[in-house]
């Protein structure tokens, strides 16, 4: 018997509104009367699944970590197994004194004072009230907001507000407990006693699933992750075995939604329109092995472009420009200051690029070339923006470093 | 079933701890602070005391002490009745985020309003005991039946309550439609006169669960005399079965409060 099991779980939410009003009941009722007998298993227009055939446990004494992108169901994990909803298919257990830690102000009330609130949030997250006298003291020093205490909680600034209820939560000690990214808050000070008490809560064999966007925390303390993506359960294993699938997501994410982007507004680059160069093609690759829109790291990146004229164009001077997905622009060059001047340009022709080792740091990137008149001022064409991915074979690139040279590095001790 | 009453007993700390946060909530920055809890019963009587004044004059009687204890008597379980209701309705959907955020047993909601407005109900009691003392009205051993009562007119109103807090959580025009039910209430139910005044009505108003009790608790006090018993069991079926069964449908249906609220 796991703390937490969870057997081939689904759950169905409903979009969009519902009936809210005995006045809409009546036409809602003769719409469902006259429709067709739906199954459990099937989705309406409206619904769609959460949670799809989910089935991980938690075993004794160990932190899971729950991550996946926005929208992965992991709330809707701690939810069910906090009781708050209940499954569409499939069942759960728990087995010991649960408390989450899901919305820690939830029980606040503004008119009342810090330590009613204390007593009142306690008691809801399940502390008797004699454990509450046991720890007042020591909850109320967690939280740093001692002074104030005894002013009700409107007065309180959202940080004083924020520490007290983790303060609340961090005391309550329970077998099992789920976390769902309440960890963010105060300053460093709070920070380190907050983990100080998981790594104190962990020592005393707390079991805890912990959800979290964290990726370096969530390597630091959790034993085993669980990804999720859509509501399905993508991987389970030890954290360096499944945090490089989550970055593939998220990355993938990431890759796409330029594309979109970028297809949204390409119709703006119509500068060009009456120029007499068009680019046609651009493409970027692996100079050694000729794959296309995927490096990594350190190897050598070509790009090739396809281009044609009109009329021939003299002393052109052609760049390229390669931009990180957050605006940042990472590398360029162009054929002037690189002192290789390009005399004409005529008819169709391919434009060889060799950058060589740029050791970007992974992520996704997107470039761009152009080509210009002799003193820059005007440009002859634009090419479209081009996505290509860097990749890493080691995790822990969490960086934002525009690129990771290889270093040598020589210590005399 | 058996299930259900046992989670509750389990969470009995959390429903007192929310009883004395809602009755604490009432009063807090307000100026008169536990006085409101008199002055809202007060209002009733003093409006039962004009209506009946009225009635007398035009009837050529006079106005007489146990008329006014009359009044008195059943105006403060109705204010109970309809302030337990009004706050019960929107139980649920005025603690959203507990709702949607924490477990324990959603009764709590309900209940605990409906405690709070007891306690009202002890401290309006109290204070018109002691002028009740002064009607020198007397007390007969028919009192018994009064915790009865009580018991009755409670169970009935958690009842009631958990079933509107349900609906409201749902249908969110429920409030206002009780809301309007019960300021007409009053003139349905046997608050401001006595049953009796109207024969041919009688029995319907009776039927009424609420009217059973105020009339029985009525005799108890005022008349001194024994409760109907046809009444009285009456009005006990009810405080059962109103209660029992809106507990069995608020808890099925309990799992969906977090999604649809």
């Amino acid at each position: 018997m796991q703390p937490i099991e969870c057997h081939n779980v689904w759950k169905k939410y409903t979009k969009g509104e519902k009936i809210n009003s005995l006045r809409d009941l009546i036409p809602g009722l003769t719409k469902a009367f006259f429709k067709q007998k739906q199954t459990e298993d099937e989705l309406t227009a409206k619904e769609f699944w959460a949670l799809k055939d989910v089935t991980f446990d938690v075993r004794r004494g160990e932190v899971l970590g729950i991550i996946g992108p926005n929208g992965a169901g992991k709330s809707t994990i701690l939810k069910l197994l906090s009781k708050i909803i209940r499954p569409n298919k499939g069942t759960f257990a728990v087995n010991g004194r649960l408390s989450a830690l899901i919305e820690i102000t939830a029980g606040f009330h503004p008119e009342f004072t810090g330590r009613e609130n204390v007593y009142f949030n306690g008691s809801i997250l399940g502390m008797s009230k004699r454990e509450l006298d046991e720890k007042f003291d020591q909850i109320v020093d967690f939280s740093g907001v001692e002074e104030f205490i005894d002013t009700p909680v409107k007065r309180y600034s959202s940080g004083m507000y924020a520490r007290l209820g983790f303060a609340v939560a961090a005391h309550v000690n329970p077998d099992i407990l789920l976390v769902d990214e309440v960890l963010a808050v105060g300053d460093i000070n709070f920070q380190a006693k907050c983990a100080q008490k998981m790594r104190e809560l962990l020592k005393s064999g707390t079991t805890i699933a912990l959800v979290s966007h964290n990726i370096p925390l969530v390597q630091n303390i959790c034993s085993r992750v669980v990804l999720l993506n859509h509501g399905e359960l993508i991987r389970t294993g030890p954290a360096d075995d499944v945090i490089p699938f989550y970055q593939n997501i998220v990355t993938q994410k990431n890759e796409e939604e330029l594309k979109r982007k970028f297809a949204a507004t390409a119709d703006r680059l119509q500068i060009q329109e009456k120029s007499p160069v068009q680019i046609s093609e651009v493409r970027v690759f692996n100079t050694v092995n000729n794959t296309v829109n995927r490096l990594l790291t350190n190897e050598p990146l070509g790009i090739e472009v396809h281009y044609s004229t009109a009329q021939p164009i003299e002393q052109p001077i052609i760049e390229f420009d390669i931009v990180r997905s957050d605006g940042v622009l990472c590398c360029s060059a162009n054929t002037r200051d690189s002192q290789s001047p390009v005399s004409l340009l005529e008819k169709n022709g391919t434009i060889k690029i060799n950058a060589g080792h740029l050791y970007l740091t992974p992520g996704i990137y997107h470039l761009e070339v152009s080509i210009w008149d002799r003193d820059m001022i005007h440009p002859h064409a634009i090419s479209k923006r081009e996505i290509f991915r860097i990749e890493a074979h080691q995790l822990n690139l969490d960086t934002n470093a525009v690129f990771l040279p290889k270093v040598h590095w020589e210590i005399n001790s | 079933m058996g299930e259900m009453i046992k989670e509750l007993f389990e969470y009995r700390s959390l429903l007192i701890a929310f009883t004395i946060r809602n009755i604490h909530m009432k009063y807090k920055q307000t100026v008169m602070g536990f006085l409101w809890a008199i002055f809202m019963p007060s209002i009733i009587v003093l409006s039962g005391v004009v209506v009946k004044g009225a009635m007398a004059t035009l009837s050529g009687h006079s106005l007489d002490i146990s008329q006014f204890a009359s009044v008195t008597v059943k105006s403060l379980p109705w204010a109970f009745f309809v302030g337990a209701l009004k706050f019960s309705t929107n139980s649920l959907v005025g603690n959203m985020e507990l709702v949607k955020k924490i477990y324990f047993p959603r009764e709590v909601f309900p209940f605990s309003y409906v405690l709070g407005q007891l306690f009202d109900l002890f401290i309006a009691s109290l204070a018109f005991t002691v002028i009740l003392i002064f009607t020198k009205l007397g007390i007969s051993s028919h009192i018994i039946w009064l915790p009865v009562l009580i018991l009755f007119l409670v169970l009935f109103t958690a009842g009631l309550g958990m079933l509107l807090a349900c609906g409201n959580l749902f249908y969110r025009d429920v409030r206002y439609i009780v809301d309007v039910i019960l300021t007409f209430g009053i003139f349905f139910t046997p608050v401001f006169y006595e049953a009796s005044m109207f024969p041919q009505w009688e029995t319907a108003l009776l039927l009424n669960p609420i009217g059973a009790i105020l009339e029985s608790i009525n005799r108890v006090v005022v008349l001194q005399k024994a409760p109907d018993v046809i009444w009285l069991v009456y009005a006990g079926f009810w405080a059962i079965i109103c209660f029992f069964g809106s507990w069995y449908i608020f808890h099925k249906t309990e799992p969906l409060f977090a999604e649809k609220i």
